[in-house]
């Protein structure tokens, strides 16, 4: 992960990036005078991480989108090289082309084969173009049900990685059936033999979140969200204007305590203090444990039940009122 | 040629219809009117019945409304069908116009207390007052050509035809009703998309009317799916697209993302035809065109290969 001076810093970071500017400065000092101030150095070091802690206490809804956006944040090849091994990626949908903005393939979790698919964001500004920001085309969506069925085939244990924006809202992705797509996906997620757990490691953004999403078990890291549309588009449909993001995060209740309160999702991933953008390691560490976890609990359950379980969790989510049904029964 | 004005898809779904009329009225003139509000005194005023007169948004075709429905508000000069609500397909589909309707006691509620620019509990009194729906789908089982069906069909007057939790409930009752009575299954979408004043809730009802698909299907029961203009969003991306059959009224919007978004995003104009039905029976996304005039025979016809 970038150290400082590289590490990149959102507004509300912003008093972090002055300890560390300290620091340096201490650094410099110590060498030129050649006075020993490493007491001084800690004490600093101390302090960012209470600051750290301080400032992820008190995030805003809005603040959490931004930490789940965070450039230094580690996306899904990241995770998949610091907690699984053997990883053998695999390309295409044998239909159209490799969509790069979804990636996936074998590997093993604590020696065991699992088949791990997940949205794939780009590092640097070249990169963020050739993975197209994480928005899968229909190919990418495709490709993701051709490794799932593959995993289904020799029953291996599905894991997804959640992370876009969003699904790419495209002309061609419209020829090409980016709605049919996501919908196959959604359909044969719900009837899956094997075990499968998504997680949402970033960006939660609607139908192409959800494409990759429907498991038996749905984690989702401390600082993401998860809903049915970004705050933004939310903030210019029903605000009629760009700049209510922060009152549409607050109202959509996109946080993973929010999600985790309503039952949408089962359990939320910690991640290191301040935000997983701040320790690849540990990050990677806590996400393997609780996927491991969730593993445990169902990868042992007959598959048909397993599969009505999965159904009916779905089933239970909602709200509304039931008036009471009239006498009066039409013939 | 007139320049086709592009629908906002997306703000349907706001539950407010006057301020895209007034922005669609602006784009339309090219000229502004120097005094504002009614000239005419009330002694002058000539008073026209309430919808005698319906006009094709299409060719600007004038008949009476009593004349277009029983063309099935199709209109009769280009063929345009008109946007109609779940009373009129119940109409059109069931013998004699007689079904029972189902689930009605299902109504949505502002679990989240979501406030945009109104408050949602106070959008759906205020839409339920005007338009007498209670909410964007209604279920009727009935029979069509003397073979039964359950029909669940959406009303885009009722907040863009936005698929929240209600309208998932009410689909996944539809689907265990078929279940349990051997019953085909056929859902008539016309909608923007998912209800943002439900937020994640209705999202997940995309992963739970497909679950209850998946339930119709080990029953080997039919699903018929038909895309009226417009489909959009998530139905589009679940249901909508999941029929045994997808079929589409001639000339309806269907798509994933709506026009303008995706016009914003590639910077371009979009070709002609684009989403539309024929556009998607060309690029294999639906099974053929229908009439809403051969319809009903249709529905009957593929019931029969579908049982016998």
């Amino acid at each position: 992960m970038p150290q400082y001076p590289n590490r990149q810093f959102l507004d509300f970071e912003q008093p972090i990036k002055t300890l560390y500017e300290e620091i340096e400065k201490l650094k410099q000092t110590a060498e030129k005078s050649k006075i020993d101030m490493s007491d001084s150095i800690q004490k600093l070091e101390n302090a960012i991480i209470e600051k750290r802690r301080e400032i992820t206490a008190s995030l805003t809804p809005w603040q959490r989108v931004q930490l789940s956006r965070h450039p230094d944040r580690p996306y899904t090849n990241k995770y998949i090289e610091k907690m699984l091994t053997n990883y053998v990626e695999l390309h295409g949908d044998r239909n159209f082309r490799d969509d790069k903005a979804m990636v996936g393939g074998f590997a093993q979790l604590n020696g065991e084969t699992v088949m791990v698919i997940g949205h794939q964001k780009g590092i640097n500004t070249k990169m963020r173009q050739e993975r197209n920001f994480g928005m899968a085309n229909p190919e990418g969506y495709r490709k993701a049900l051709r490794l799932m069925k593959l995993a289904e085939k020799f029953n291996k244990p599905i894991i997804t990685f959640i992370d876009t924006p969003g699904a790419y809202p495209g002309l061609e992705a419209e020829e090409r059936g980016q709605g049919e797509a996501i919908a196959r996906n959604i359909y044969e997620m719900t009837r899956l033999q094997v075990p499968v757990i998504c997680v949402i490691i970033g960006e939660g953004a609607s139908g192409g979140a959800l494409g990759i999403g429907v498991g038996d078990r749905i984690l989702m890291m401390e600082n993401t969200w998860y809903t049915v549309i970004s705050p933004e588009s939310c903030s210019s449909i029903l605000w009629r204007s760009w700049d209510k993001k922060e009152v549409a995060a607050e109202q959509l209740r996109l946080t993973a305590t929010d999600m985790k309160g309503f039952g949408l999702v089962d359990e939320i991933v910690p991640e290191p203090i301040g935000g997983a953008h701040w320790d690849y390691n540990e990050a990677a560490a806590l996400l393997k444990t609780s996927i491991s976890n969730a593993l445990e609990q169902i990868k042992n359950m007959d598959p048909e039940v397993r599969v009505q379980q999965r159904i009916e969790k779905f089933n239970k989510m909602g709200f509304w009122d039931e008036l009471p049904v009239e006498s009066t029964q039409v013939q | 040629m007139k320049k086709e004005l592009e629908e906002n898809i997306e703000h349907n779904l706001t539950g407010d219809e006057e301020t895209q009329k007034e922005e669609e009225s602006q784009k339309r003139s090219w000229f502004k009117r120097g005094k504002k509000g009614i000239l005419t005194s009330t002694a002058d005023k000539k008073e026209t019945p309430e919808g005698l007169w319906s006009k094709c948004p299409n060719c600007n075709y004038i008949s009476t409304t009593k004349d277009l429905e029983e063309e099935l508000f199709v209109c009769p000069k280009c063929n345009y069908h008109h946007r109609i609500g779940s009373q009129e397909y119940f109409d059109i589909l069931f013998d004699n116009k007689e079904y029972e309707t189902l689930f009605d006691e299902i109504i949505s509620k502002d679990f989240l207390h979501f406030t945009d620019l109104k408050n949602y509990q106070q959008r759906l009194d205020e839409i339920r007052s005007k338009t007498n729906l209670k909410d964007s789908m209604r279920v009727a089982v009935g029979n069509v050509n003397g073979k039964k069906i359950v029909i669940a069909c959406m009303d885009f007057e009722f907040i863009g035809g936005s698929l929240g939790s209600v309208m998932g409930e009410k689909f996944s009752r539809a689907v265990d009703y078929c279940i349990k009575h051997r019953l085909p299954y056929m859902v008539i979408s016309k909608s923007g998309g998912a209800r943002m004043m439900e937020s994640a809730f209705s999202l997940m009802q995309l992963a739970k009317t497909s679950g209850k698909l998946s339930q119709l299907s080990n029953a080997k029961l039919p699903y018929i799916s038909l895309l009226t203009d417009p489909t959009f969003g998530g139905i589009s991306a679940s249901f909508g697209m999941l029929g045994d059959l997808n079929i589409a009224e001639p000339g309806a919007l269907i798509g994933f993302a709506g026009p303008r978004v995706i016009k914003e995003t590639i910077k371009k104009d979009l070709p002609e035809g684009f989403q539309k039905s024929e556009f998607l029976l060309e690029h294999g996304f639906l099974d053929f065109i229908i009439d809403r005039k051969k319809l009903k025979n249709k529905i009957s016809d593929l019931i029969t290969l579908f049982s016998n």
